[in-house]
Formats: C-alpha cells, sequence, structure tokens
C-alpha cells in the first residue's frame, strides 16, 4: 500500500488496522476465486486492475472530485436515480455491503435475525472500514424492507449526512405519483447540496452517462446468450457490482473491449467452460462485493452461470432513460418512468419480476434457475416459493438456497448445488 | 470387474464392493476425526477394481483417492432402486443431513429438499437427546415407542429442544414420553420435506435413522403410506455409489 493511501485513508477517519485486515482478506479471496479461474478472457483484466485498487486509486479520484467542487453521494439501492446526481455535479457511488464485520458490535444495534446484507452495511460503518462512506457528502437510504427503513434510523444517529427516499410498494398511479414527488424532492435535496442549478442540458447529460455505462452491460450480457458461454458468471457478476462505484465512462469503455474480445471468442466457439456444461440463471437478493460464495460454488462444480437477476444484475440495469425529451419535466418524467419499472420484491403484487424470470431463463438458454435468498431477507424469501412455482410450471428446474455471508454452509451448499447440476444432466 | 462405492458420512464410513449386481462385501465403520484415515483402512482391507466415493467427505476422497465422486442425493436415490424397483420418494435421515427426494418412474431425481446448516431433524438431534434422557442410543426408538402418551416438543432447533426437555424433566414427565415427543418433532420436520417434493408412491427411508423403530412407526401414522425400509438402510448410498460406479 502506497503511503498516499495510507494518509488518505487515515484523513477519512478510517480504522487503520481493521481496515488493513479487510483488503488482506478481500485480496486473498479475489486471488482463491478470480486469479485461480481457466480460461479467462485477457481483457478482464481491467477487473483484476478495478479490485486492486478498490479501496485506493478509485477513492483518490473520488476525492480529487471533491477538491474540484463536485460533491460525492453514497447509496444502497438501485432505486437511487444516478441521472439526477450526475445533473446535480456530484458522484454516485454504491457503499460496502457485501461482507460481515464488526458483528459483535452490530448486535449492539440489530437484531440477529437481521439480512446479512444490512449487518454488514451497519458493520462496514461502526468498524470505520469503508472510505466511500466516510468519504461521502450525502448518503441516501431509501425505504425498501423494513429492515433497510429501521436500519436507516440508526445509521442517520452515526452519520452526519443521511437523506433518506420514500419509496411507493405499488405499481398503481398513485405509486408513479409518489416516487415523482420523491424524485423531484431528491432533485431539490441533490441542487441544496452542490449548489448547482439543474436544467434541462444536465439532466440530458446525466441521463446519456448512466445510459452509456448501462449499454456496454447490456452488451456484455447479451453475449453471454452465447453457447458456449465466453465469459463466467464469476466475472459477469463483478462487471455489475464494480457498476456500483466505478467511473462510468472508464467502465463503459473498458466494459466494450472485453465485448470485443468476447465477440472474438464467440466467432471461435470458445467458452470459458465446455460446450456441455449446464447454464444457470440465478435469481433473488444482490450480491455486493465480495459477496461471491454461492457463485464460486456453482461454477467450481462445472456449471456457469449466464445471468443474474438481480439489483446487482439485469433488475437493476435492464432499462435505460429516455433521453429525448426538451424539458427538464420531460426528462424528469423519463427518469420516473425507468426507475418505476424497476421490479423489486418490494412491490405487491409484483407479477413482473416472474415474467422477467422467466424470460431471461429463456433468453440465456439456462438449464435451471437457482433461487439466491438471503435468511432474514423476507421479500425475496416469499417469493421464491411463487418463483419456483412458475418456473416449474414451464418445465425449469428450481434449486432455492438460502444463505448469508458466513462460510459455515457451504459444505451442504456445495452437495445441495452438485445434486441439482445432477438432476439436469 | 469389482466396483466399489463409499460413502464418507459425518457419523460412519461405508463401503459396498458388487460383482455382476451382486454385493460381494460390505463394510462400516465410525468416521471419528480421521474420515480419510478410516475410509483408506475400508479400502485396504477390501479388493475392487474402481471405486465411486459420496457423501460429504467425497471431496477428500476425490483429492487423496482419485475416486470420481457423486452426490449423496444421487446415491440414495440409485441405492433404493436396489431393493425397491418403483419407489419414487425417499427420505433418508443421516447424521448431519436429513434429505427428501423425488425421482422419475425411471429412477432420475426431479427434486430434492435437504436441511441447511442447523442438525434439527437428523441423527445427530436424536443422538444428543437420547444422551439427556440416559437412554442408550440404540434402544432409543424401542424405549420411545413403549410411551402410551407423548410430551408435545415444539421445537425443532437443538439448542431449543434441550430447554424444552430440560422443562418437561423438571415437571417429572415420564422420560419415555418425552421421547415419544421428540421422535414426534423429527417426523413432523420429515414429513413437511416430504411435502414438498410431492409424495407419489410408496416411500423408502434409508441412512442409520431409518433403524429407528419408533421413527418408523410414527411416519407410518403419520403419512398413512407404505414405508419401505432396505435391509441395511445406513448401507444404501455406498450401495447406491457401487451401482453407479458399476454402471459408469
Amino acid at each position: 500500500m502506497s503511503d498516499e493511501n495510507r494518509r488518505m485513508w487515515s484523513e477519512l477517519g478510517l480504522n487503520l488496522r481493521a481496515h488493513d485486515q479487510l483488503l488482506s482478506v478481500l485480496s486473498n479471496a479475489y486471488q482463491d476465486i478470480y486469479l485461480s479461474q481457466q480460461n479467462r478472457p485477457e481483457s478482464t483484466s481491467y477487473f483484476d486492475d478495478v479490485m486492486s485498487e478498490i479501496h485506493g486509486q478509485r477513492i483518490q479520484e473520488l476525492m480529487r472530485e471533491k477538491q474540484q467542487g463536485r460533491k460525492i453521494v453514497g447509496s444502497y439501492c438501485v432505486f437511487v436515480p444516478e441521472e439526477i446526481v450526475q445533473a446535480a455535479n456530484a458522484t454516485l457511488v454504491g457503499l460496502c455491503s457485501g461482507a460481515d464485520f464488526a458483528e459483535e458490535e452490530v448486535e449492539k444495534y440489530l437484531p440477529r435475525n437481521t439480512c446479512s446484507l444490512i449487518k454488514s452495511s451497519l458493520g462496514f460503518k461502526l468498524g470505520r472500514v469503508c472510505p466511500f462512506l466516510e468519504g461521502s457528502d450525502m448518503i441516501v437510504g431509501e425505504n425498501t424492507c423494513d429492515g433497510k427503513k429501521k436500519f436507516y434510523e440508526t445509521l442517520s444517529d452515526l452519520v452526519p449526512n443521511m437523506y433518506v427516499m420514500d419509496l411507493p410498494q405499488m405499481k398503481s398511479q398513485q405509486g408513479r405519483q409518489m416516487l415523482r414527488s420523491e424524485f423531484y424532492r431528491f432533485l431539490e435535496a441533490m441542487q441544496d447540496l452542490t449548489g448547482f442549478q439543474v436544467d434541462a442540458t444536465a439532466l440530458r447529460n446525466g441521463i446519456r452517462m448512466v445510459n452509456e455505462k448501462r449499454k456496454a452491460i447490456h452488451r456484455l450480457q447479451s453475449l453471454r446468450t452465447a453457447d458456449p458461454a465466453p465469459i463466467s458468471g464469476l466475472d459477469a457478476l463483478l462487471a455489475n457490482q464494480i457498476f456500483l462505484y466505478e467511473d462510468p465512462r472508464r467502465f463503459a469503455r473498458e466494459v466494450h473491449k472485453i465485448c470485443d474480445e468476447l465477440e472474438q471468442r464467440i466467432e471461435r466457439g470458445e467458452g470459458v467452460f465446455p460446450a456441455n456444461a449446464p447454464r444457470i440463471l440465478v435469481s433473488g437478493c444482490p450480491m455486493a462485493v465480495p459477496n461471491w460464495k454461492v457463485p464460486h460454488i456453482v461454477e467450481s462444480a462445472g456449471a456457469v452461470i449466464v445471468g443474474e437477476e438481480s439489483c446487482v444484475g439485469e433488475r437493476g440495469n435492464r432499462n435505460t432513460t429516455e433521453e429525448e425529451g426538451e424539458s427538464l419535466e420531460e426528462l424528469m418524467e423519463a427518469v420516473v418512468d425507468r426507475y418505476f419499472g424497476i421490479d423489486c420484491a418490494i412491490f405487491t403484487p409484483n407479477p413482473d419480476r416472474t415474467e422477467h424470470i422467466l424470460d431471461m431463463a429463456k433468453r440465456y438458454r439456462a438449464d435451471g434457475v437457482i433461487h439466491y435468498g438471503l435468511q432474514f431477507c423476507q421479500p425475496y424469501l416469499m417469493e421464491s416459493f411463487g418463483v419456483e412455482k412458475s418456473l416449474e410450471d414451464k418445465g425449469i428446474p428450481v434449486l432455492r438456497l438460502e444463505t448469508d455471508y458466513s462460510q459455515e454452509d457451504s459444505g451442504q451448499l456445495q452437495t445441495r448445488v452438485e445434486a441439482f447440476l445432477e438432476l439436469l444432466k | 470387474m469389482r466396483a466399489a462405492g463409499i460413502d464418507i458420512g459425518s457419523r460412519s464410513v461405508k463401503l459396498v464392493v458388487l460383482r455382476d449386481g451382486k454385493i460381494i462385501h460390505s463394510a462400516i465403520a465410525d468416521t471419528g476425526y480421521d474420515p480419510q484415515g478410516v475410509a483408506r483402512g475400508l479400502l485396504d482391507q477390501a479388493a475392487w477394481d474402481y471405486v465411486l466415493a459420496t457423501g460429504y467427505g467425497r471431496t477428500m476422497a476425490q483429492l487423496h483417492f482419485q475416486a470420481p465422486t457423486v452426490t449423496e442425493i444421487k446415491a440414495h436415490a440409485r441405492g433404493v432402486r436396489h431393493s425397491c424397483t418403483d419407489c419414487r420418494t425417499v427420505l433418508d435421515i443421516g447424521g448431519q443431513d436429513t434429505k427428501a427426494i423425488s425421482l422419475t418412474n425411471g429412477g432420475k431425481v426431479t427434486k430434492f429438499e435437504m436441511n441447511d446448516r442447523c442438525a434439527a431433524g437428523t441423527g445427530k438431534f436424536l443422538e444428543i437427546m437420547a444422551s439427556n434422557l440416559g437412554f442408550p442410543l440404540e434402544d432409543f426408538g424401542a424405549q420411545a415407542l413403549r410411551a402410551e402418551e407423548m410430551q408435545q416438543i415444539s421445537s425443532m432447533c437443538t439448542v431449543f429442544a434441550e430447554s424444552e426437555v430440560t422443562s418437561a424433566i423438571a415437571k417429572g414427565a415420564d422420560r419415555r414420553e418425552i421421547a415419544k415427543g421428540l421422535h414426534m418433532s423429527v417426523v413432523r420436520r420429515a414429513t413437511a420435506m416430504l411435502k414438498r417434493v410431492s409424495l407419489t408412491s410408496e416411500v423408502a427411508f434409508t441412512g442409520g435413522v431409518a433403524r429407528n423403530a419408533c421413527l418408523l412407526h410414527l411416519l407410518r401414522e403419520e403419512l398413512q403410506l407404505e414405508i419401505l425400509v432396505p435391509d441395511n438402510p445406513d448401507m444404501t448410498g455406498a450401495l447406491g455409489a457401487a451401482l453407479l460406479a458399476a454402471e459408469a
């Protein structure tokens, strides 16, 4: 680690010792899970660079942006409209929530039966090991599930800059109206934060920039429909994970380079796994860095993951925002429309999600679907029963998994995944 | 050719060797703290040409004996069909896992359920409870079966069930009745799993716990179905692995 990084982390108020441990665990996990993969496309070295500098170079860049007057906004959810953040001269980053940290401290604030993602979010704050969070000028929470709602109450006592966005729970006219008014309130809050008045041009530019990175990942995803799949599910997941905090322009450029290489691979009929490897679609709860547990088990067992129906995946990135509007109002309507289409399990009823899973299973030619549920995540665990039935009615085998961030159930998960792959043959 | 199947479970290691579809050798040993050593011991004492490994220790076998592997689920499904050719539903209760498996007419696995990380409703649960009540494990089922009534044990978690047992003992409840209630809690859990994979025809009950007479009795009562137990229910996984090895 460079002295420059250490100085920066120290200025951000990180606990350097704990942070060193975290980085060392992360680096080992990356080594074991990512660098041990066979037949990786060469251009995925971009991911290696991003991951090795996850708390280094990227944070340096954000700090430079701050010095130049931009603001940094941290978020825990794909409902926070990045277009508006960009338009207001700020940068949006996803905050750390993918690993257990400071668990004993966390239990002083949250009940044990809280999902890993929420516990992790608080653990990174209490342990002072997330430079994205410590460097944020505003932290945006959103009222999705009950766990997150109450967690943001706890977090607002621990950070000086918490903003909570309310969200509808039904896809009704009133629901859309509510999202619209919340997005306008957010626009005001962003303008207050940055002192920058957003006009149609600024919002259009914001929309275009975010659309460009979405188009890059859409291209990557469409290439995974090829058989054999040209890229592993682990690498594609990583693309979706860094999508949430990497510089958007660089992300789009580098992912297009990877896609160029994947197209050549497809032309040569070259895959990352043999052509007969079972193709798996993963659906359910989001997997934040470094939560690679289940994909690693699946791909180590010889299957390839071809799609993620997840917030860190197609549910989060699938639609672009209409760029054609003339006025700020028209463009704001387009932003509202785009986000109102997200089929998160907090909505009731939520038939669009099931439709999307069926559509993805077909498009990516999946042999089976693994439903990934985080223990205690009520919305997704409850939906998993209906999802399972809808898929089985179409003759698509399903394996429902429920787990957390610990490794203690790896053996059992491995047995279940392997048995599932055996029945697909 | 002699085809061997080795099932490295949490409680015991089982070996079956087949020649022309006939069992020519079988052996079982406690897993203890050295599954690799125990497995090697069993394999060294038998004559065989190739081996297929299953059970939670299968990956270790792959590493140390270069044995190919299948999961316990596939192995049990295959093993059951050896003696019960029409069975389409399998319940396997072993040392640390409980599995409900549904099969096609042809014997292929179509769906399965398996307990996750905790030992609730498994052989380990019964072992701990037998010891708490002062019964030898081999006698636990027979003693429970002799109770006329049963104490309701609502918790399936080993830790919580222990507190329930403690308070039942403190109230002066008959220990056989407590034992019967504990068996019933395992049956309820197994029944729920079986219903999730669908119950089509007669059920085969495998794994070491299938030797428990009380569990078998309660399961028959609860499901109102024919429950078949193979001659050596704890050898089913090893037998299945040997059959799969012979067919490979």
